[in-house]
C-alpha cells in the first residue's frame, strides 16, 4: 500500500494498544504514530479528536460503554472524565446499559412516519413485550428508535442487528421477530 | 448471448431481499453449469421496484423489477438459458449503441444523470470499473490545469452546494483558495441527517470514488493536504464501500503522496458520525470530528477562515463533491446548460412517503413539482388525493398540491416558504395530517436541538407542547397564534441553521392548511382522523350484531349482546383501529369529540 502521510505506515486511524480498531479503521498500530502523523497539531487537541472514535470503539466491542472502561480511558488519553460523558452523552449512539443479544431499530423517520411506524413500534411491543428504549427480560432483544435508517423509498422499516427490513406491516414484524427468535437469521 | 447479470445492491435493495436474490442466481448458474458473470452494483434509483436486476445481452440490457429470489428460477429458464425475456416482469430495456428503450413505468426517461450516472451500472467496489467508466479521467485532465482555471470552471457551471442552503460552490473554493494559510482541510459532509432523504447514501454506496475524485479535485484546487469524510454512523455499508474505494485509490497512486506524479499529495480520513442532527452544520461537525459535543458556534469567523483545529476548512456535501469531476471533464456550459436561472445542473430528490414510485431521481433544476411527483413518482401510492409534499426535512416546509406547478429552484422554493434543502421529498396524501406533521418534526428538533442558545432549547419545546395541545382536547384558537408567533421568534433569536429553521415545518403548514389547525380546536376533529385524542370509535346502525368487533378488540371496549347493535366503551378503548378492520359492515365510524351520534 502506498504510504499517505511521509512517515507512516499505513493511512489512516490508529489507537492505543488496549482497544479494537473501530469500523473506520484501516490497520492498528501505535499512538505515537499518529502523533507524528499529525506533527503539526499539539498534543492533547490530537488526543481529543481521538475521542469519539475510541468511544465508538469500545462500544462495538462491549455493546456499550462501561464506567470502568471510561474511566482507563480517561487516564489514558489525558482526557477529563467529566469531558468524556459530556461527549459520550450528547450522542444519541452511545449507551451506558449493556445490550440485548440483538439490537432493533425501529424507524420514525418522517417516510416511514407517514407510512405507520407507530403501528409497527406497537407491534414490536405485542411481540416482545418490550418497549422502544428497553431490553428485553433475558436480555435477547434492545430495541431503539432512530430517526431515518436511508431506506425511506421502503418505509416503514427496522433495522435488526446490521439488516435492514423494509415495506412493514404487523404481520411480517411478527415473521421477522419469530425468525429472530427461533435463531434462523443468526449469522446472516 | 448474455453477457452479464447486474443485481442492485445498495441498501435498499438488501432489505428488499436482494441478497437471497443474489444467492439464487449464482445457485442457478452453477447448477445449470453456466459461467455468466454476475456482478453487484448500485441503486438505480428505482428502489419501489428492488430487487432489482438487469441482464445484459450483447448492447441490449435488460431490467426485471421485483425479483425476488422465488422469481429467479424462471428468470434463468426463460431468458439466461433460452433466449426469451420474461416480458411481464421488465420493466427498462436500453441500449447502448442505439436510440431504443423501454420504460414501462415513465420513470427513468424524464431523468438526466450526472452525479447517478454509474449508479446501478459499476460495481462501487471495484476501482477498475470506475476507471472504464472515465474514473479519474477529471483528476488527470485537473492537475495540469492552474488551481484557478479549475475554480473558475467550477464558478462557471453554476454548482451550488447540495447541502441545504445553496451557497454558490465556485465561490466557497474561491474563498478558500484566497485564504493564505500553510495548512488547509477539506471535508466532504455525509451526515444526511434529514430524515426521509436518501441521496448521499446512494452516491456513497453505488459509486463512492466519484465523490473522492471530487475531493482530489478540491483539494487540489484550494491546496488542501488532507480531508475528512464524515458519515453517518446509520450506513455501515457507505462506510464500508468508502473505506475500501480509499484503499484502491491509494493503491493507484490517486491518493496519498505525489498523486500521479504531479507533486501534489492529499489523502483522505472517514470520520463516522455518532448520531446528531445538528452535526450537520458545518460548525458542529467540526467540533465533533475535533472530539467535542457537537455543538454549531456563531459564524464569522466561516470555517473558510477558522475551521477544523483552528485552520482553513472548506466543506461541501457528498453530492456537490460528486458534481466535481462531470463538470471537469465535460466543462462549465454543459453543466450550466441544464437548470434554470440561478439554479444550474441537476439535483438528485429522493421521493419517499406515500408516493407510489419511491427512490431517487435526477432531474434538472427547474423542473415543476407536479412533472416529478406524478409523471415519475406516479401520484400516491393508495390512489387518493396527494396533499402535500414536505420538501427539506425539519428545516424545510410543506408544499400544498395547488402550489406543484411551481418548479424546483432554489429561488421559488423558499417563495414558497419550503426549502430544496437536501432533496427530501416525502409526498403525504389526504390521510396524512399535518397538524401531525408539524407535530412530528417539532418532537424531532426538540430532541435534536443541541440547547446552546434559549430559543432553539426552550422555543422549539414550547412549540411542541401548543401543537399537542392543538392535537387534543384542551386546544384553542388562541394556541395557533401563539404558535405563530413563537415561530417567528424561534427564527429570528436562534444561533444556527437548526433553530433559524425549526419552525418552518409548523409555519408552513400554518400557512397553507389553517382549516386542518382550525378543525382541530373549534370543531375538535382530526379531518384526516390521525390524531387520536380527537378521535371517537363509534358503532353505527349498519351493526348487525356479529361480535366480530367485541372479539378482535383487545382491550374488550366492545359489547353488546348478539344480533343487536354493539357500543364501545370511549374510557376503555385505546383507538387502535382493530374494530374497523374486524367489521365487514363498515358499522365502525371514526367521529370528532363533537360528532355522531354518540351511544357511550
Ligand atoms: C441543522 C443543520 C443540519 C445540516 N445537515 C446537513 C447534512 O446532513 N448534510 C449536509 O451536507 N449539509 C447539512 N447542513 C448544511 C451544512 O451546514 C453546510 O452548509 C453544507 O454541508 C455545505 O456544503 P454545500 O455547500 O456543498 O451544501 C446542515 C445545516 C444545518 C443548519
Ligand atoms: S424515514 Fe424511515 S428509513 Fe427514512
Amino acid at each position: 500500500m502506498v504510504s499517505s502521510f511521509p512517515g507512516t505506515p499505513e493511512p489512516p486511524f490508529y489507537h492505543p494498544l488496549s482497544l479494537v480498531p473501530s469500523r473506520t479503521t484501516t490497520g492498528t498500530g501505535l499512538f505515537e504514530q499518529v502523533r507524528k502523523m499529525q506533527s503539526s497539531m499539539d498534543e492533547q487537541t490530537m488526543r481529543n479528536s481521538r475521542l469519539i472514535p475510541l468511544l465508538q470503539a469500545m462500544q462495538e466491542e462491549c455493546g456499550y460503554l462501561p464506567a470502568d472502561r471510561l474511566k482507563v480511558l480517561s487516564e489514558e488519553l489525558g482526557v477529563p472524565l467529566s469531558r468524556m460523558y459530556g461527549v459520550a452523552t450528547f450522542y444519541t449512539q452511545f449507551r451506558f446499559e449493556p445490550l440485548g443479544r440483538h439490537l432493533v431499530r425501529v424507524c420514525h423517520g418522517t417516510a416511514c412516519h407517514v407510512n405507520g411506524a407507530m403501528q409497527i413500534a406497537d407491534a414490536m411491543t405485542d411481540c416482545l413485550g418490550t418497549k422502544e428504549g428497553e431490553t428485553s427480560k433475558d436480555g435477547e432483544f434492545t430495541v431503539e428508535r432512530v430517526a431515518c435508517l436511508g431506506c425511506c423509498s421502503l418505509s416503514p422499516v427496522m433495522m435488526v442487528d446490521d439488516r435492514v427490513h423494509g415495506k412493514l406491516d404487523k404481520e411480517k414484524v411478527k415473521e421477522v421477530i419469530g425468525k429472530l427468535m427461533r435463531g434462523e437469521l443468526d449469522g446472516q | 448471448m448474455v453477457s452479464r447479470i447486474l443485481v442492485g445492491m445498495n441498501s435498499c435493495g438488501m432489505a428488499a431481499g436482494a441478497q437471497e436474490t443474489l444467492a439464487a442466481i449464482r445457485k442457478g448458474l452453477a447448477s445449470r453449469g453456466l459461467e455468466i458473470p454476475v456482478k453487484v452494483v448500485g441503486c438505480s434509483g428505482n428502489c419501489y421496484r428492488e430487487p432489482f436486476v438487469e441482464v445484459m445481452t450483447g448492447s441490449m440490457r435488460t431490467g426485471y423489477g421485483d425479483m425476488t429470489h422465488d422469481r429467479v428460477e424462471r428468470l434463468l429458464d426463460e431468458h439466461i438459458v433460452g433466449g426469451k425475456e420474461v416480458e411481464e416482469w421488465v420493466v427498462r430495456r436500453s441500449c447502448t449503441d442505439r436510440e431504443e428503450g423501454f420504460d414501462r413505468d415513465g420513470y427513468f426517461s424524464k431523468q438526466v444523470k450526472i452525479v447517478l450516472e454509474n449508479s446501478g451500472t459499476i460495481d462501487p467496489e471495484s476501482i477498475d470499473d470506475y476507471l472504464a467508466a472515465d474514473g479519474y479521467k477529471a483528476l488527470e485532465k485537473a492537475l495540469k490545469m492552474a488551481p484557478e482555471e479549475i475554480i473558475n470552471e467550477i464558478d462557471h457551471s453554476g454548482l451550488r452546494g447540495r447541502g441545504g442552503a445553496g451557497f454558490p460552490t465556485g465561490m466557497k473554493w474561491k474563498l478558500t483558495r484566497n485564504v493564505k494559510a500553510e495548512k488547509k482541510f477539506i471535508i466532504c459532509n455525509g451526515d444526511e441527517g434529514d430524515p426521509g432523504a436518501f441521496m448521499d447514501r446512494n452516491v456513497l454506496e453505488g459509486d463512492p470514488h466519484k465523490v473522492i475524485e471530487g475531493m482530489i479535485i478540491g483539494a487540489y484546487a484550494v491546496g488542501s493536504d488532507e480531508g475528512y469524510v464524515y458519515c453517518r454512523a446509520e450506513y455501515p455499508l457507505a462506510i464500508k464501500r468508502l473505506l475500501k474505494a480509499l484503499v484502491q485509490a491509494r493503491e493507484r497512486g490517486f491518493l496519498g503522496h505525489d498523486i500521479l506524479s504531479s507533486g501534489f499529495s492529499f489523502d483522505i480520513h472517514v470520520k463516522e458520525g455518532a448520531g446528531a442532527f445538528v452535526c450537520g452544520e458545518e460548525t458542529a461537525l467540526i467540533h465533533s470530528i475535533e472530539g467535542k459535543r457537537g455543538m454549531p458556534r456563531p459564524r464569522p469567523p466561516y470555517p473558510s477562515v477558522k475551521g477544523l483545529f483552528g485552520a482553513s476548512t472548506m466543506i461541501n456535501n457528498v453530492e456537490t463533491w460528486a458534481n466535481v469531476a462531470w463538470i471537469i471533464r465535460n466543462g462549465a456550459a454543459g453543466y450550466a446548460a441544464f437548470g434554470m436561472g440561478k439554479s444550474k445542473g441537476t439535483k438528485v430528490f429522493a421521493l419517499a412517503g406515500k408516493v407510489k414510485r419511491g427512490g431517487n431521481v435526477e432531474v434538472p433544476m427547474g423542473m415543476p413539482l407536479k412533472e416529478i411527483l406524478y409523471d415519475i413518482a406516479g401520484g400516491s401510492r393508495s390512489g387518493k388525493d396527494i396533499k402535500a409534499v414536505q420538501m427539506g426535512g425539519p428545516s424545510g416546509g410543506c408544499i400544498p398540491s395547488r402550489l406543484f406547478d411551481t418548479p424546483v429552484t432554489y429561488e421559488h422554493m423558499t417563495q414558497t416558504g419550503a426549502i430544496v434543502g437536501s432533496g427530501g421529498m416525502v409526498v403525504m396524501d389526504t390521510d396524512t395530517c399535518m397538524v401531525d406533521v408539524a407535530k412530528f418534526f417539532q418532537d424531532f428538533t426538540v430532541k435534536e436541538s443541541c440547547g446552546k442558545c434559549t430559543f432553539c432549547r426552550l422555543g422549539t419545546k414550547r412549540m411542541l407542547e401548543l401543537l399537542i395541545r392543538i392535537s387534543g382536547p384542551d386546544g384553542t384558537e388562541a394556541d395557533i397564534d401563539a404558535l405563530a408567533a413563537l415561530g417567528d421568534e424561534v427564527k429570528a433569536g436562534s444561533l444556527c441553521g437548526l433553530g433559524q429553521t425549526a419552525p418552518n415545518p409548523a409555519l408552513t403548514t400554518l400557512r397553507y392548511f389553517k382549516d386542518e389547525y382550525l378543525a382541530h380546536v373549534r370543531e375538535k376533529r382530526c379531518p384526516s382522523n390521525v390524531c387520536k385524542p380527537l378521535m371517537r370509535y363509534v358503532i353505527t346502525d349498519r351493526c348487525i350484531g356479529c361480535t366480530a368487533c367485541a372479539r378482535a378488540c383487545p382491550v374488550k371496549a366492545i359489547s353488546g349482546t348478539v344480533k343487536q347493535r354493539h357500543s364501545i366503551d370511549q374510557t376503555i378503548c385505546i383507538k387502535c383501529g382493530s374494530c374497523i378492520g374486524a367489521c365487514r359492515f363498515g358499522a365502525v365510524d371514526i367521529t370528532g369529540l363533537n360528532g355522531g351520534d354518540v351511544d357511550a
